[in-house]
Parts: structure tokens; sequence; C-alpha cells
């Protein structure tokens, strides 16, 4: 994998115009138009890179739609408003608007670790837009409650801002060139994986409260849209009670467990990964 | 380069003068086992999915931890706080996976006995010769002196933001104190108004009115003070109160400028001057229309754009820079809005805007055919193109920029029948 980090996107696939929804959240479309769609959303940390392993696989079956959200990866940064993405609804939002923008139908959506909540958020505003659901590693709720257990204490999540503020001083500094950058230049295959992880520290902050204290519990049981639970084996932010509790919550939810560990079965375990997205967004509906 | 230039002696470890005679292996008691165990960083190997393969002695003597309670019972996101877990599936782990390394990051470890050691790592993922990645090897590099130390630069860096969105707070207080909160109600005109700040750091350099003289009757100005910032905001609020001032003992364009530029000069004369670039209008009702009649003082001409499409630069007599002159004069000119008419005035940021890629001001031709591209049009109308015309320019917007836009609404079309 390390060796060959080449992103793949940037070299057989299509890049929207830098106008719109399109352009805002940086969409990129692989595979058949007329094949049915398979909207990939990553979640904090990272960007649209994260499907790298397995976009390429599910182009061969399905029209493949990857984006970044707002305030990560190559999205407009300048589209960042702290109000607008302080709820996942602001980010629910992005999500249908470039559903609407691309006249997208049938959209089996899979969201990873938080977009897993963002797509629940989606899919209960616009049901008739989503065929499936497939939430990767998802968490409604982070932080513990009465009665109920998200693997982490609000201290935790406070160590984990805390954490962010600490590279923050080496990510301002590493950051400084991609935000300020001048966007006429060409961009070089190598900045890509620079600016993977990397976002603006302020940005990273908020997204970083969002993620980890939301509460989407009460949401889970009003999605209407067939929903696959990815579990994976041993995963520190979203555990195996907190899946399962998620495809309790969700009407008709079927939950598969990976083999794989870590919170990034895509990355992880690509292929079992793949199998398991393709097969359930291939079902009829 | 070591010990060029200096005499070679004992006590200098690794000058080449030394290895006469030396036996190194002796002297260094080294072999590649204890230069691992007893680096002076921590080894840690990993297998693909984190679980410890191999540790060394000085990690484990950081940590407090025996070798076999580490190696293949732990991971390596085991011996990071919760903060450091997160941040380590949610950005290391997966940029490892992309680029096959990761350097610098900081992350705390947890010992055995609870405390919390600060550290940097840095990890690589070790390949076979065919490229299947096999295992990560990491680093880590006791950091609690360098913690210390950024934990201050990060204070002082957050103080710093802390002190600019006070600034901010301060400028954008400041900047509103010298414009109106909004346009008066003219029955029969439509005014609309943008302002471009240049940087929310600094009080802009230009300013605008529109306001009542009266029973029937409004004065205006835009302008463009020389400079921006506290030196600019001081001057602005002196143009701002004498144009009122004087407008409102004679309206008369011409006199108004004048008297500014009196001010000007008896205040800021020892002070190697303050200028400001002005028009003055006066406002009148006419008919189904206004009579405006203007006086300008170093400033770029408005723009008239007609009910029947056209677009033009009124031919106003132009007057010299307020505030450089002794006794200067300025002559006012009268012109008449006649319904769907509309009169855009503006300061030089627009015309000097560089537009987008070739860097070329935009200038008074382009805007011409700009004005003749939306005409005719509203007052709001002429203020949305202008912003969108400002918006396409991205980043060349390089000074503050005022459009104020005044109309006469255009008839109701003809009564079907």
């Amino acid at each position: 994998v390390a060796s060959r980090s080449l992103p793949w996107v940037r070299e057989t696939m299509p890049v929207m115009s830098g106008i719109g929804a399109a352009g805002r959240n940086n969409v990129v479309v692989a595979g058949r138009d007329d094949a049915p769609v398979v909207m990939l959303a990553h979640g904090f940390g990272c960007d649209q890179n994260m499907w790298r392993l397995i976009a390429p696989g599910l182009a061969r079956d399905f029209r493949v739609v990857l984006f970044d959200h707002v305030g990560s990866g190559r999205s407009d940064l300048s589209a960042w408003q702290p109000g607008r993405y302080a709820t996942l609804d602001g980010y629910a939002d992005d999500v249908l608007r470039i559903c609407h923008e691309l006249e997208l139908r049938d959209v089996a959506f899979v969201g990873h670790s938080v977009a897993a909540m963002i797509g629940v958020l989606a899919a209960i505003r616009e049901p008739g837009r989503f065929s499936k659901l497939v939430l990767v590693g998802p968490s409604p709720r982070y932080v513990d409650d009465a009665g109920y257990r998200g693997g982490f204490s609000r201290a935790d999540i406070d160590e984990l801002l805390d954490s962010l503020d600490s590279n923050y001083l080496g990510w301002s500094a590493a950051m400084a060139p991609v935000i300020m950058g001048n966007p006429e230049r060409p961009e070089l295959a190598g900045e890509l994986a620079a600016s993977f992880c990397r976002t603006d520290p302020v940005i990273a902050r908020a997204f970083a409260r969002t993620t980890f204290l939301s509460d989407n519990r009460a949401d889970l049981a009003r999605v209407a849209v067939p929903t696959l639970v990815l579990q994976c084996a041993r995963d520190v932010i979203a555990p195996a009670e907190v899946g399962a509790f998620v495809r309790a919550q969700i009407p008709g939810a079927t939950l598969v467990t990976l083999s794989a560990t870590g919170h990034c079965p895509q990355l992880s375990a690509p292929e079992e990964t793949l199998a398991a997205i393709a097969s359930f967004a291939g079902l009829g509906p | 380069v070591s010990g060029t230039g200096h005499e070679p002696g004992p006590g200098h470890p690794g000058d080449a003068g030394l290895a006469a005679g030396t036996d190194f292996p002796s002297l260094l008691e080294d072999s590649a086992e204890d230069l691992y165990e007893n680096a002076p960083c921590g080894y840690l190997s990993t297998l693909l999915d984190g679980q410890i393969a191999k540790v060394n002695g000085t990690l484990l003597s950081w940590l407090g931890y025996a070798r076999d309670e580490l190696v293949g019972h732990r991971y390596f996101s085991d011996l990071l706080t919760i903060g450091g877990k997160l941040y380590h599936e949610t950005h290391f782990a997966p940029l490892l996976s992309m680029q096959g390394h990761v350097g610098g990051v900081a992350l705390e470890l947890r010992t055995a006995g609870g405390a919390r050691l600060p550290v940097l790592v840095n990890s690589v993922v070790k390949a076979s010769p065919a490229g299947e990645p096999l295992l990560i090897r990491t680093t880590v590099i006791d950091a609690r002196d360098r913690r210390a130390y950024e934990q201050e630069l990060l204070r002082a860096r957050q103080e710093a933001d802390r002190e600019r969105e006070r600034l901010q707070l301060l400028v954008t207080t400041l900047q509103r104190s010298l414009l109106p909160p909004a346009l008066p109600d003219v029955p029969g005109l439509e005014a609309a108004v943008h302002y471009h700040f240049a940087s929310p750091d600094e009080v802009g350099g230009d300013f605008y009115d529109l306001f009542p003289l009266g029973q029937d009757r409004w004065g205006l100005f835009l302008g463009d003070v020389s400079g921006k910032g506290a030196d600019a905001a001081a001057v602005t609020s002196l143009i701002r109160y004498t144009l009122r001032a004087a407008a409102a003992y004679d309206p008369g364009p011409g006199t108004v400028l004048g008297t500014l530029n009196d001010a000007l000069r008896e205040e800021y004369e020892r002070d190697h001057g303050h200028f400001c670039t002005a028009i003055f209008g006066l406002l009148t009702p006419d008919g189904d229309g206004f009579t405006l009649t203007l006086a300008v003082g170093g400033h770029p001409l408005p723009l008239l754009i007609a009910a029947d499409g056209a677009a033009c630069y009124p031919p106003l007599p132009g007057g010299p820079l307020i505030g450089a002159l002794h006794d200067a004069a300025f002559t006012a000119a009268v012109i008449r809005l006649a319904p769907g008419d509309t009169l855009l005035l503006y300061t030089d940021g627009l015309t000097e805007a560089r537009t987008g890629a070739g860097r070329d001001r935009l200038g008074d031709e382009a805007l011409l055919a700009f004005a003749a591209s939306i005409a005719p049009t509203t007052a709001g109308a002429a203020v949305s193109a202008a912003i969108a015309l400002l918006d396409g320019f991205g980043g060349g917007l390089d000074d503050d920029i005022a459009v104020l836009a005044l109309g006469v609404p255009p008839p109701p079309g003809p009564a079907p029948g």
C-alpha cells in the first residue's frame, strides 16, 4: 500500500468543474454513467482518498461518487462556516445538494465513521433519494450516557480536542502552503499525500467537536432505507456494542462484522470491505 | 567535518584523529543488538494491525512494562491516551497507510503507572521486496522538554489569536460607526450600497452616506481617504462630520467640498497633509425623477446607466484632490435621474481591482462595458451585479471598495389593454 501511494483518482477519474456543490465538495465521479450510484463519504480525519483502495473495484459495477466534506481535503475551505458545520445537519445538507446537482437517484450511500450519521440524517430528510445505507463503523453518540455506552467519557473527548491542539503547531506549519497556496498553480501529485490528513486546525477542531459531541440516537428509528452496518472486529472508536445498538435501532437493519481491525476497514481490509459493500449495494431494491 | 580545524585529541569521540591504534568495537562495546536495545529513543515494531511484535529496552523502561506484557499482547494504540487513540485512528494510521511513513506527530503515551509521557512519533511501513507491506516500525522520542516549549508557543499563539479577534471586533465596531447603519428611505428613489473590506484587521479608507437635509432634500457623499487604519479612521471621522455640518449650513455641493478642503488643510497642515477624494451630491425630487447636483474632488466620475440601455460617464467638471491645495474651488453640475435611470458611484478600488488571472486592472473602459452590459437596471440589481463582478476577481481585491447606486424605479409597464 505504502509504496504505491499515487492517488488513483487523479489518474483515472474526471474531476467535476469547480463550481456549485461539486466544486465546493471536490466531487469526483467514476464508473459507468448508467450503473447504480454508490456515494462514498469519508469520516473525521482525512478525505475521499480513504476510499482509494476500494473505489476502483466499486467503479466496475457502480457509478461511484466521491467527495470531501467542506473543510477537509480539497474542498473549498472558504465555504466553511462555523455555524453551518456546528451540527451534522450542515454536512447532510451538502450531501443532498450534491445529489440534487448531479441528479443522483436511488443512491447507495456509504458513510464511514461520522459520515454514517450524516447519511442517516440525509436519508431521513429525503428517503426517496436513497436506495441503501451502508454505515461503516457508525456511532450515534460517542460519549457514554445513562443506559448507553458509547465508549468515551466527556473528559476523553476533551482530551482529544487537546491532542488536536498539541498538533496545532505542526499542522499550521505544514498546512500553510495548502491554505495560502495559489489555486492557479498546477497541482503536483505528491501534494495530495501531503494534504490527505491535514486541514486547517480551527476547522479540524470544530469538526472534532461536531463529530464527537453529536447525539443522533433518536434519529436511528426514523431511517426508512434498507441499512447495513459494517462493524470491525476491534475498533476503539466504534466498539462492537455501539454497532449492535445501531443495528437494533434502525428498523430492519442488518449487521456484518468484518474480520478487519481498527476503525478504517477500507484501508486495513479493502477486499473484504469492498465485497460487503458491493453485495449489499448490488441487491435489488 | 568532525575535527576539521581542531587539534585532534582524546576527549573528541568520533574524531578521525583517534582512529589510529584505537579498537573502536571494544571501546564502544557496540553491537546491533545493543544499539537497538539501549538506543536513546524508543523502538517499536508492530504488525500492520498495530499488534506489538518487538520493543526495545529504552521504551520498556520509559513505560515501566516488562517485555512480555506488551509483545503479542498489546496494540500500539493501547499505549496511547484516549485523545491519542482517536488521533491515531483518524489521522495517523490512514496517513501511514497512504504514504508509508508519518513523522513528527505529537502523542502522549500512558505508562504502566498511569503517568503521561509526551513523545514525538515517527513510523515507517516496512515492505517486502515485492512491495507488500509487512510491518510498521516506529521510533519514539521523549518530548517532555519540547512539549513544554510547544505549550508555551501554543499559549502565545492562542493569545495572539485572541488579540486579533479583539482587534477585529474593535475595527468592525469603529468601521460601523463611520458608515451609516442603513440608508434612509427616500420616497421615489431606490438606493443600494456595498462595502468590500480589504482586510478585517484595518479600518477601511472608503466612506459614504445618504442623509436628509430638511424637507424634500437629501445629501449624499462617497469618497476615499489616503491611507487606512486608525489614522484614516480619524480623518474619515472628521470628513464625515464636516460634510454633514457643512451641508446643513449650505448644501451647495461645490461649497461643501470647499469647506471640507479648508477643514482638512487646517487640521493636517503641519502633518504632511491628509487628502481625500469625494463626490458630494444634493438630491431633490423633480417630477417623476430627481435632480442631482454633484461636485467632484479628485474622485472617479460616476456612471449613469440610463433607462434606454445606454451607459456613460456624465461630463461633470472634475475638481482637485481635497486637502491638497489652498483655496481649491469645486464646481457643481446638475444631472437628472429619470425613471429607469441608475447612477453608480464607486471608489477607485473597483477600477483598480486586479481582474484575476491576467492581473490587469479593471479600468474605466471595462467598467463602462460592464455598466452597458447590465443596462437598464435598478439600484439593487446594479449593486448585486457589482458584487458578482468583484467575486469573480477572487484574490484580486487589495483595496477597500465602496459602491453606492441611486436609481429611480422605472414606470410600471403599460396597462393591459
